[in-house]
């Protein structure tokens, strides 16, 4: 049996920050949850799904993988209204996708307890932006808490539940990298009992957002605010640990790095911490009387001045003198904030513990001496080791066809997952990208402001999330380009999770498959072919006709991702090799495809049997048919 | 009771987040305070992959620059990579094995000589290990278990506050059943080469 289906409580267990979120929501009796996939929260659903098929007679919540981050809310929304305690998860920029409903569900509120978890990514490890979703609290008017490591981050998901029913009101937690990816000892308590299924009871002056139910439920919301800072003012999330007339405000991760700094700097009897875990609505009180308690203040919070804005303007508010400091408005730091000298907090990528020692020990004026960092001058170059498609990944055979028709002057937009990394040479097929689904879309804008020659890419899980609507734009609006689906059946990049479009079949479940194929004719679009990538002859031919049609046209390229292919059968086929004495050293197939599994030897191309996975498409490349597959053994 | 910083290195394929996540749990069983953090990003497809496994009073779940006490590398050109996490006194262990980038397959970036990164290493740092963990995990008849070498070598060089049958025990608990006596094994021949 798994740890996190553990019935009883007492003991600790080291976990993940997210498998915490799943513990802490079982701990509560979540009855349902849904999601749309996207690091770092994705080890959230991946850990509901697969604790419901290891374990079905155990588990006793609904669980899905809905098409998008709107859907997936919409989806809770309902099942919130209806009566059971409910999860949703997703990543940062998830939020922007789903703000819609997010916007208006905070009026109506809910029946259960409903619970959001908004995952951040301060530095970009894989997003696209680092935005700061502390603001949705503020734009939804919804509560939010910001757990500091695991152990919290369960406990403030079962209390989110009972907060959520106690208010009618769904709550937003708020995690950071480090804390979705950090481990802890984390003590359990015992399940939760479920309440699996409930009753719509029908109240449309609750539910239905006509304006005029819509006025009343804006002064609910307001109404809820006051009474959730109530429960923040006296929340032990909000509290002031150590003392002192030198004060530190803090949430989140940071104030981890705060209570480390405080030791270090030997300062506990100085330094006075107000730490901040319901951090909205804030606890005007709590904050103003710690501000009345000290001489000066420091704010520590990653990303945006939100905390700092709100001190300075409470502290203004109550006439409270008292120097406050946290960010320098208008001073962009240098590209890493750990080597440069601590003068201020950066809006721009995470803090270290030693960025934050230094800072606390310089506007106190603490004496302090670091660890010198070493000099590094005279090191020997290490070389680059971007990440790269895998071998035989059927991505870079459709790059390698598409380039070879339509060339470098041709437009590629392109769209977020695996394939992106078809940014790097030798492919660099990739000229624009903002968000998910922008491929299609930005097709369109790109085409007609320019009359240039447009191929775009976007993922098959993409496609289903928001590629699907910009699609019907484009047949609509007779826009002229070509789409090509990368159809790998899974969604790759964030840990092969299911999507409409996979055959779920193959690895037991019970979903429904949505062929693409038929989907794209019944959008209307007059061209649509379907290639295997890795014949590539045919599949140039088609790329070929699919771009020569005037208008807009769509070529699905299908070929399973060999990582998902592996888990559901071994693979079977024969691996490659180069024969010397055919080789002449051109090495095309290294320059144009840059599989992974390929290396120079002696001016020769040479196959790595390990990694190989016998694709054939470098053999295809190859105009000396040197790279033939290895003979069976025997 | 002082704060041991440990950070893990390696490349995609390598383990060295099991290797971290092992380690953690040992600690938790031997009753320690421990925090471990992972990077997962682009592990999956070839690229560095970095943990920390924090033992003591700390609370902050990564190292800064210059506050590793012990980094382990699972390849060589690696070490040199996340070396700004090292002061003098931290104690550095590698795997000498080098494990090219593709950059360097097709020719486009040299690979240093392993020979130079470690006496660049030495010449920097008080206290480097060096040594072919690969082959030690060849040895123990498990090319996947590097990570279990260099577990062991990390508890044959550095004082832990977890002993080591504890650790093992874990190993044997937490691996797939199939690798836990070659695990067990890799780990003893990590550790007698840092010993
Ligand atoms: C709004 C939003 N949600 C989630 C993500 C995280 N994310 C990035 S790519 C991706 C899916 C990739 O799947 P697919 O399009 O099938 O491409 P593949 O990785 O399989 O090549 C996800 C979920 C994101 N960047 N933005
Ligand atoms: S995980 Fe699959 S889709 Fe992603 S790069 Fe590897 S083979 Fe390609
Ligand atoms: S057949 Fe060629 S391109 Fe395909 S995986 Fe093997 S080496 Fe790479």
């Amino acid at each position: 049996m798994d740890v996190l289906l553990t019935p009883s409580g007492g003991k600790e267990h080291l976990l993940l920050g997210n498998e915490a979120i799943v513990r802490g929501a079982l701990e509560a009796g979540m009855a349902f949850a849904t999601c749309y996939p996207g690091t770092p929260s994705s080890e959230v659903p991946d850990t509901l799904y697969r604790l419901r098929k290891q374990f079905p007679d155990k588990v006793k919540y609904y669980f899905e993988y809905s098409t998008n981050e709107k859907v997936a809310l919409e989806c809770a929304a309902g099942a919130a209204a209806s009566g059971v305690r409910t999860l949703c998860t997703m990543k940062h920029v998830g939020v922007n996708v789903a703000a819609d409903p997010l916007m208006t569900l905070a009026y109506v509120g809910v029946r259960a307890g409903m619970v959001i978890l908004t995952a951040d990514d301060p530095s970009l490890f894989s997003s696209q932006n680092e935005q700061d979703n502390r603001y949705y609290a503020r734009l939804s008017g919804l509560p939010m808490l910001e757990p500091t490591g695991p152990a919290e981050a369960k406990e403030m998901t079962t209390y989110c539940f009972d907060l959520s029913e106690e208010l009618g009101s769904p709550v937003m937690i708020r995690t950071t990298t480090r804390v979705n990816h950090a481990r802890e000892a984390v003590p359990f308590v015992k399940l939760g009992k479920v309440k699996q299924t409930s009753k719509f009871v029908k109240n449309p002056m609750q539910f239905v957002t006509v304006p005029a139910v819509s006025r009343n439920l804006h002064l609910r919301l307001l109404g809820i605010y006051n009474q959730a800072q109530a429960i923040s003012e006296k929340s032990p999330y909000n509290k002031v640990v150590g003392k002192g007339k030198l004060g530190v405000i803090t949430s989140g991760v940071a104030t981890n790095y705060v209570m480390d700094a405080v030791a270090d700097l030997g300062a506990k009897s100085k330094i006075k911490v107000l730490k901040l875990g319901f951090t909205y609505p804030l606890p005007e009180k709590k904050i103003a009387s710690f501000l009345k308690g000290v001489d000066k203040v420091l704010v520590v919070e990653e990303l945006e001045p939100i905390l700092e804005e709100a001190v300075r303007a409470l502290a203004q508010e109550k006439g409270i003198a008292v120097e406050i400091a946290g960010k320098v408005a208008g001073k962009v730091p240098a590209k890493s904030v750990d080597i440069e000298p601590p003068a201020f907090f950066s809006r721009a990528f995470e803090y270290t513990p030693r960025l934050v020692r230094q800072t606390i020990a310089k506007y106190f004026g603490i004496k302090h001496k670091d660890t010198a960092e070493l000099n590094l001058a005279g090191m020997p170059t290490p070389p680059g080791r971007p990440p790269n498609l895998c071998p035989g990944c059927p991505h870079r055979a459709t790059y390698f066809a598409v380039k070879e028709v339509a060339g470098d002057e041709t437009i590629y937009p392109t769209d977020i997952g695996c394939y992106t990394l078809g940014v790097l040479p030798p492919i660099k097929a990739a000229d624009f990208l903002i968000c998910m689904g922008s491929s299609v879309s930005s097709s369109g804008g790109i085409s007609r402001a320019t009359g240039q020659k447009v191929v775009s890419f976007i993922g098959d899980s993409t496609f289903f999330h928001s590629g699907i609507t910009g699609l019907a734009n484009a047949v609509h609006n007779n826009h002229n380009f070509t789409l090509v689906i990368l159809d790998n059946g899974t969604t790759a990049m964030t840990g092969h999770q299911p999507h409409p479009g996979v055959n779920t079949e193959s690895i037991g479940d019970s979903t429904t498959h949505i062929p693409l194929e038929p989907l794209i004719r019944g959008l209307g679009v007059q061209h649509v072919t379907t290639i295997k990538p890795f014949k590539v002859r045919s599949a140039k031919k088609a790329i070929e006709e699919a771009i020569a049609f005037e208008g807009v046209s769509v070529v699905i390229s299908q070929e399973l991702c060999p990582l998902f292919a592996r888990r559901v059968a071994p693979l079977t086929k024969r691996v490659f090799q180069v024969v010397e004495d055919k080789c002449k050293g051109h090495l095309d197939c290294i320059k144009k495809v840059a599989c992974p599994a390929m290396f120079v030897e002696n001016g020769q191309a040479r196959i790595n049997p390990l990694q190989c996975i016998g694709c054939a498409l470098c053999a295809q490349i190859c105009p000396e048919n040197a790279i033939l597959p290895v003979k069976a053994e025997g | 009771m002082s704060t041991q910083r440990i950070v893990f290195v390696g490349v995609g394929g390598q383990g060295n987040l099991l290797a971290s996540n092992l380690l953690g749990q040992a600690a938790l069983a031997a009753g320690q305070h421990v925090v471990v953090s992972e990077i997962h990003g682009m592990a999956q497809r070839g690229g560095v992959v970095e943990s920390a496994v924090i033992l003591g009073d700390a609370t902050s779940p990564i190292v800064s620059n210059a506050e590793a006490d012990v980094v382990v590398c699972f390849e060589p050109v690696e070490a040199l990579r996340i070396l700004n996490k090292a002061n003098k006194d931290t104690l550095l262990i590698t795997n000498t094995r080098p494990s090219p980038p593709f950059t360097v397959a097709i020719g486009a970036a040299a690979y240093p000589k392993p020979e130079d990164s470690v006496a660049f290493l030495r010449s920097k740092l008080g206290k480097v290990i060096a040594f072919d963990g690969q082959s030690l995990a060849e040895e123990a008849k498990n090319p996947l278990s590097l990570n279990m070498v260099m577990l062991g070598a990390l508890f044959g060089a550095v004082e832990l506050p977890i002993d080591v049958k504890t650790m093992k025990k874990i190993i044997r608990s937490q691996t797939k059943k199939r690798f836990a006596a070659s695990n067990v094994q890799a780990f003893d021949l990590g550790f007698k080469a840092a010993a």
